[in-house]
């Protein structure tokens, strides 16, 4: 089986590549790194540091190691739709739209055309086969970096070609390892943020060079009273609380809605700041199959199918019921949860076995 | 079989260059800028060498700037050339270059451009990948203080017409220095006869047989630079640092042995060129050639494959022992979207399924063989 690992740079990868090259032989593993931004950025990984990082790595595995310019697509697919999120009041998940587009597309569709039989990644979640030969896609063992979140938009045709190496393993272990091995990124610090934003700049000084800001008003979401003036509507995410002030009787004050072509930002109190419920679309189900767990969406459509839904990376999981419908589905949640702001993803797992992904969709 | 063919991105060192070098790596190790017998010695050679380049480019030793390769030559041109011209004028004078130039040039006009506020106009070219000419003339407005077209284009080897470049920048922009990158020109070029026009000519060592590192700048008179790099005054004032005297001897002999081969070399390699072109083109359905061959050097192959990723046929071929290159390489080593086929007003598509084979004198019949075989199961597999 030949092995295409995907290396960021980073220490889950790294191990990642030494893991597929002891378990199928160097020779029929080789790394590549996406280079997917092509302006600055310091916090991502697609740095020239990052690159020589894992390029260093490889070289240690004797692995052959290549370098994919992939930054055309991510500007088209990810990059621009962050942006154009932002100016329709969306708060679009990159790192999800990445996964989607890139790294289990662009990325799946360039090792298959180069021979490869699987792409490696260094996630931190766990691919399963059934008795039937069906895949199922779980929870990373380490609670703490669990990516499951992330991948949650991936099908039986990408997880068919798909390995995660470090699923089983805790971050500490996956440290322990680069140790073990003398990885030059054994005690890298773990990538944070969106990529392709600088940490001096953020995301206000990125948009604000992508995006003319306007500034809005911040009104009762009631009374439509007016509570003052903010200075960027783009910049507002709903269910933010920072920087949204407290009412008069005290309580803190939580964004409900952003309605950015009237420059207007709805603010209410934590029970208006919270829903029972969640609309998704661009649903996609790991496992669609007659009898398996996502096959049950069917059962959606009637009393509905129970789930567990998470809502953000380190969301809390909730208890839900989700009713499909012509134009998605509908998560029902058993106790009401912080508004989902429109654009961001909702995983669901099944309650049966709460480690496994069912689907996900992205919150009107 | 090891097939390589990317003599374009850098190439083998001749034997004559690394015999010529070696004694200056271990005991001919003075410093010419002395005054003692180790430095006369370096100093004799440095002095030899000179005389020897000046003589193949063209140009009166004097004339010629030792720098620490093609991109330093070029950036020592654009920025001290420009800046020359600038200390004589009231308000910053305009940059044009083509906009099919290496980056070297390209991104070293617009970092001047940006630093200054100086005007910076980019000339596309044609389909044939030449310059095109009116564009050319219409840049070149009386404001403009230096102008830079390269001899040959390093992607896919088209030769510029330096003659006709010249006479437009001399009769509509009268203060203007002309430079060229003539990187790619030198290995099939006679680089005296082609650069003959410009003020100003850059030249690398790797990429005719020389060692990595080291490069020239003609300086023709009476155009003057000012230096980009102070220190001791080499090079009258215009270049300093201690020589590099090993890889200046490297480089005459490199020099010298590709000028005496070259009408060998170009007859061999240009049969070896056009039968890998003609077979590609059969037997690669889907297949163009960029530019018109006529107009190409010797070593030089770029064709467009339809539908196909030139990044991911050069790691295909790679694997098949056939070293080629898709684009300009960036220093991640990924590929980076053609600018030259850009500028030649080819989409990103079209842009992103080129491909180049670049030949030299070591290229041999049977690395022909091996890569008319293996090329078309490759872009047959990419297609699958």
């Amino acid at each position: 089986m030949r092995v295409l690992v995907a290396m960021s740079g980073g220490v889950d990868s790294s191990v990642a590549a030494a893991l597929v090259a002891e378990q199928f032989g160097r020779h029929q593993v080789v790394g590549a790194t996406l280079k997917l931004w092509g302006g600055s950025s310091d916090s991502g990984c697609c740095s020239i540091g990052d690159v020589e990082d894992a390029r260093r790595v490889a070289d240690q595995l004797g692995l052959v190691h290549h370098v994919f310019n992939f930054a055309a697509a991510f500007e088209d697919r990810v990059v621009a739709p962050y942006v154009r999120g932002h100016a329709e009041g969306r708060t679009p998940n990159p790192c999800i739209e990445c996964n989607r587009h890139l790294k289990f597309d662009r990325l799946l569709v360039r090792a298959r055309t180069l021979g490869f039989d699987v792409v490696a990644t260094g996630h931190h979640a766990r691919r399963r086969v059934t008795a039937k030969g069906r895949f199922r896609l779980c929870r990373g063992a380490d609670p703490l970096k669990d990516q499951s979140y992330v991948l949650a938009m991936l099908g039986q045709d990408q997880l068919a070609r798909t390995l995660f190496p470090v699923g089983e393993m805790t971050k500490a272990q996956v440290r322990e390892e680069a140790a073990r091995l003398g990885l030059r990124t054994a005690t890298k610090p773990d990538s944070q943020d969106v990529c392709f934003i600088r940490s001096d700049e953020g995301r206000v000084g990125f948009l604000g060079s992508r995006l003319p800001l306007h500034a809005g008003r911040l009104v009762d979401h009631e009374s439509g009273d007016d509570l003052g003036p903010v200075e960027a509507v783009e910049l507002v995410t709903v269910g933010q609380r920072r920087g949204m002030g407290h009412s008069s009787d005290g309580r803190r004050r939580f964004v409900t809605a952003v309605d950015v072509p009237a420059r207007r930002v709805s603010l209410g109190p934590p029970e208006a700041a919270h829903a029972d419920e969640v609309r998704l679309h661009t649903v996609t189900w790991v496992d669609n199959g007659p009898d398996m767990p996502g096959g049950n969406h069917g059962n959606a459509s009637g009393a509905g199918m129970g789930a567990i839904a998470q809502c953000s990376a380190h969301g809390q999981p909730v208890s839900s019921v989700v009713h499909s419908d012509a134009d998605g589905l509908t998560v029902s949640f058993s106790t009401p949860q912080r508004r989902i702001a429109p654009g961001q993803t909702v995983a669901l797992y099944d309650p049966d076995h709460p480690e496994t992904v069912l689907g996900s969709g992205i919150a009107w | 079989m090891r097939v390589y063919l990317d003599h374009a991105a850098t190439a083998p060192m001749a034997p004559e260059a690394v015999e010529a070098m070696l004694p200056y790596l271990s005991g001919r190790f003075g410093n010419p800028s002395g005054s003692h017998r180790e430095s006369r010695q370096a100093r004799r050679a440095v002095d030899d060498a000179r005389e020897q380049i000046a003589l193949l480019l063209g140009a009166d030793p004097s004339e010629v700037v030792f720098t620490s390769g093609g991109t330093e030559a070029d950036n020592l041109a654009v920025v001290g050339g420009w800046e020359a011209v600038a200390a004589t004028r009231p308000s910053p004078p305009a940059l044009v270059c083509s906009a099919m130039e290496h980056h070297a040039v390209l991104h070293t006009c617009r970092a001047l451009a940006r630093r200054t506020g100086a005007a910076l106009r980019e000339v596309r070219s044609g389909k044939d990948g030449i310059v095109d000419l009116e564009a050319l003339a219409e840049a070149c407005m009386p404001d403009v203080g230096l102008v830079s077209v390269m001899t040959v284009n390093n992607e896919i080897g088209t030769v510029q017409p330096m003659d006709a470049v010249a006479s437009v920048v001399r009769s509509r922009s009268s203060m203007a220095v002309l430079h060229t990158d003539a990187v790619q020109a030198v290995p099939w070029l006679d680089a005296g006869a082609s650069t003959a026009p410009a003020d100003l000519v850059a030249v690398s060592a790797h990429k005719f047989g020389g060692p990595k590192g080291v490069g020239a700048l003609v300086v023709r008179h009476p155009t003057t630079i000012h230096p980009l790099i102070h220190g001791g005054g080499q090079e009258r004032e215009r270049r300093s640092g201690t020589h590099n005297v090993a890889g200046i001897v490297a480089m005459a002999a490199a020099l010298s042995a590709t000028h005496s081969a070259r009408p060998d070399t170009v007859r061999r390699v240009t049969a070896l060129r056009d039968r890998l072109g003609d077979g590609l083109l059969t037997s690669v359905a889907g297949s163009t050639e960029t530019g018109a061959r006529e107009h190409k050097t010797a070593g030089h192959l770029h064709l467009r494959v339809a539908g196909v990723e030139g990044e991911a046929l050069v790691v295909l071929l790679d694997e098949a022992g056939v070293s080629t290159s898709a684009g300009a390489a960036c220093s991640s080593g990924a590929v980076e979207a053609s600018h030259v086929l850009a500028s030649m007003g080819l989409g990103p598509d079209e842009a992103a399924s080129g491909i180049r084979f670049s030949l030299g004198p070591s290229t041999t019949g049977e690395h022909i063989d091996h890569a008319l075989a293996v090329v078309p199961d490759a872009v047959a597999q990419l297609r699958d």
